[in-house]
């Protein structure tokens, strides 16, 4: 990319906006809409990227951008593509839905699901930063074995949100989409490689982001990219890509220990005293460098 | 009765809004010696307030800017250095 | 064209001549043949649109504000707890101006769960900004249709519309109907050009966070449309009145009210039955009247004071129930008339619930009934032993 005029005019959210210092969605956000082009409608659920992007009367947005409600960002987008596909421009104009992880692996599961079905041009991105951020990190779906959140307090009775994350990308999979991959804000060449490769495809496609919340996962602000690439190099997040069902692509890693990850962020340092839920928690790395054939050792 | 003005927004029209005054402890100081233009500062820059036009001439836009450092992480050369919000640059 | 048709074909065969682009909806027992003539219609190629079969009514609610918000012409249809689920969608849909026609075949709500008709349903959204109009007969939900796209999309309202059709009792009905011809339709309804929709040429975002500072003008600007679109209602009826040649109600219709000392007002259906009591009642020297509102929302207020300002007895007839207060279209009467001075004795009566049927002679006993000023309000037709059971 040097040599090329690097000026905020051209980004497709602008500056301005109210999320936290440091914010991982805020960057891969810019990342995804950057990738679609100007020729972009987005349909967002509600959720930190909504709410700090649109506070009337303004927005960030330089493209076209609805909020569709918590459940339906998917439903909206369906509509979307079909007043596009009756006006004969959807070879013209990108659709994309995007929520968070609860707007869509709890609360909009259904909308997808039926989007995915039906087989719209549109492509889901899931931002992942694993519970409900905008109200006050609320346990989802996607919150990790032994997360620590206000609705899977660490305490006497418990060391955090018992039960791992639901398998959203498997999910995606299991619709028979053309293309359904997992990435990280560490990696941002590869969400751009990822959504425009995504957007080549016809039918519905799902992207989800694994996106750190400083504020969330109490870490500092600086820590964004690191503690984003130790979850992708420990193995709990694993970056893989599928191409109509097949796997066709991970990145291979040379797996770190969990502490390493875990240490960073205060949602996990109760686990640093707890040996058998650390062994758990390593198990779920473990699992998933199996499943994917992760570790280039 | 259809007040435009408050149910739409115009794009990017944030940009009246100056972040730069959340910063109280660190900002990003670009020391303009070893870059190589590789962009990524631009690309991860939460804010997007970041810009530049070959080696040596990338720079944070101050009134959005809100101090948080990741910049300064990704830099490959570390020619992007935190320092005092008081430092004059 | 004069046509004996099933209410819910008539109303898939008007929605069709009135071109929406995008339909979705979700399958729910009153509406269901109206979705399924819309289908066929599709699939048959006489009208061309997008038909999305969705997950949920959420969804097919969240479809229709997507494709409205894209700059298409739209329609849904559903009842019941389909419309409950979609409720908040409907807050979203009003509250972004997105001029959405939706035909709620009107059924009772769970528990007990209840296919048959009452307005619990369409009542339950009436605070929601979208402009409610309630049809009397088969003819009147044709008609209703084309002048809610008509209002909708008129530039000074950019309002949604629910067409109200009570379930079973019109879409399962037959009736002989005027069906108007496509050209007339295209006549009346030029094509819609909305005031904002999502458009990479122009790329605004819809939808915003409003903050306590400027939320409250928002809903103000509705309530102002709201009374603007009592005037739209009315020039375009009287628009379409003469495009098809024959009387069409507009806001009410007052039948034999003029000298009438007992009105009795209601919503749909039930009018109907109460016409034919009145008739009856007329024969025999009473002076009694019916006053059907058709357009609910906005309420007609001027229209109906009017309407009811002479007679000593008013008798609110209502298929819905403010379980714990007074019946919701008691209340906004009775504050009507209150509101300009008028006294009448005002009497509030609960009828057909979960379907039950509503006969001459319930209705006779209301025109009794009113006479004798009750605080609550009276359930007519109740089985009181069931209530021991």
């Amino acid at each position: 990319m040097a040599g090329v005029v690097a000026d905020p005019k051209n980004h497709l959210m602008a500056s301005g906006h109210t999320a936290c210092a440091g914010c991982g969605q805020a960057i891969a956000a810019r990342i995804v809409v950057n990738a679609a082009g100007k020729n972009t409608i987005i349909s967002n659920a509600t959720g930190c990227l909504e709410v700090f992007t649109t506070k009337a009367p303004q927005t960030a947005w330089r493209v076209a951008w609805i909020h569709s409600l918590f459940e339906n960002a998917a439903a909206v987008a369906s509509g979307i593509e079909a007043a596009l596909r009756y006006l004969g421009k959807l070879d013209e104009v990108h659709v994309i839905a995007q929520g968070g992880d609860g707007g869509t692996a709890d609360i909009g599961m259904g909308s997808l699901s039926g989007m995915l079905e039906r087989g719209h041009n549109i492509l889901y991105v899931c931002y992942d930063n694993e519970a409900y951020m905008n109200t006050g990190v609320q346990r989802s779906g996607l919150t990790p074995l032994d997360s620590n959140t206000t609705t899977s307090p660490v305490g006497k009775k418990s060391c955090g949100n018992p039960r791992p994350k639901k398998p959203l990308l498997e999910i995606a999979v299991a619709h028979n989409v053309s293309y359904a991959a997992t990435a990280s804000v560490a990696w941002p060449a590869d969400i751009e490689r990822k959504v425009k490769k995504a957007l080549s495809h016809k039918g519905p496609k799902f992207i989800q982001i694994h996106v750190p919340c400083p504020l969330g996962w109490r870490f500092d602000s600086s820590l964004t990219l690191e503690v984003a690439k130790l979850a992708v190099e420990t193995g709990l997040y694993p970056l893989v890509e599928y191409e109509n069902g097949a796997l066709i692509g991970v990145r291979k890693i040379k797996p770190k220990p969990v502490e390493e990850y875990l240490k960073l962020q205060g949602r996990y340092r109760h686990l640093l005293k707890l040996p058998e839920a650390l062994e758990e928690v390593r198990k779920v790395a473990q699992a998933n460098i199996e499943k994917y054939n992760l570790s280039v050792n | 009765m259809y007040p435009i003005g408050i149910l739409v927004g115009k794009p990017g029209s944030t940009v009246d809004n100056k972040t730069g005054s959340w910063r109280s402890d660190k900002k990003p100081k670009f020391l303009h010696k070893e870059c190589i233009a590789c962009n990524m500062c631009f690309v991860i820059c939460p804010e997007g307030c970041i810009s530049g036009n070959g080696p040596n001439t990338y720079t944070v836009d101050y009134d959005y800017c809100k101090g948080c450092g990741l910049c300064a992480y990704v830099c490959p050369k570390k020619d992007i250095v935190m320092v005092d919000e008081e430092e004059e640059l | 064209m004069k046509k004996f048709v099933e209410g819910s074909h008539a109303i898939a065969e008007i929605v069709s001549k009135c071109r929406p682009c995008v339909i979705s909806a979700y399958p729910i027992t009153p509406q269901t043949h109206i979705v399924e003539g819309l289908a066929k219609l599709i699939a048959d190629g006489e009208l061309e649109a997008e038909f999305i079969n969705v997950e949920s009514e959420h969804s097919a609610a969240s479809v229709v504000l997507g494709a409205s918000a894209t700059g298409v012409r739209t329609y849904t249809a559903t009842s019941s707890q389909g419309l409950l689920l979609m409720a908040e969608v409907l807050f979203n849909i009003a509250g972004m101006r997105l001029p959405v026609v939706l035909t709620c075949a009107n059924r009772a709500v769970s528990a007990p769960i209840n296919i048959w008709n009452d307005h619990q349903d369409s009542m339950t959204v009436r605070d929601s900004g979208w402009i409610q109009l309630y049809a009397e007969n088969i003819q009147e939900a044709i008609d209703l249709h084309v002048i809610a796209y008509r209002v909708a999309e008129d530039k000074r309202i950019s309002l949604p519309v629910l067409v109200a059709i009570d379930g079973y009792v019109l879409t399962h009905a037959f009736e002989v109907v005027d069906m108007p011809e496509q050209e007339l339709v295209n006549q009346f309804l030029p094509e819609f050009d909305p005031i904002v929709k999502l458009d990479p040429e122009n790329p605004v975002s819809m939808g915003l966070l409003g903050t306590p500072d400027l939320y409250m003008e928002t809903r103000y600007a509705i309530a102002k449309t709201m009374e603007t679109a009592l005037t739209v209602i009315q020039e375009a009826t009287e628009s379409y009145s003469k495009l098809v040649g024959r009387p069409v109600s507009g806001l009410v219709e007052a039948y034999r009210i003029d000298d009438a000392e007992k009105i009795l007002v209601g919503l749909g259906s039930v009018v109907g039955s109460i016409k034919d009591v009145v008739d009856e009642l007329r024969e025999k020297g009473e002076k009694v009247g019916a006053l059907k509102i058709v357009s609910y929302r906005p309420f007609p207020k001027e229209v109906i004071f009017e309407a009811l300002k002479n007679a000593k007895y008013i008798g609110v007839v209502e298929k819905a129930v403010s379980l714990g207060a007074d019946s919701p279209l008691f209340t906004e009467i009775a504050a009507t008339l209150y509101k300009r001075g008028a006294k009448p004795v005002i009497n509030s009566f609960t009828v057909g619930l979960g379907g039950r049927d509503i006969s001459p002679a319930q209705i006779r006993q209301i025109f009794e009934e009113m006479e004798k000023d009750e605080a609550e309000t009276r359930f007519i037709g109740l089985n009181t032993e069931l209530l021991e059971a």
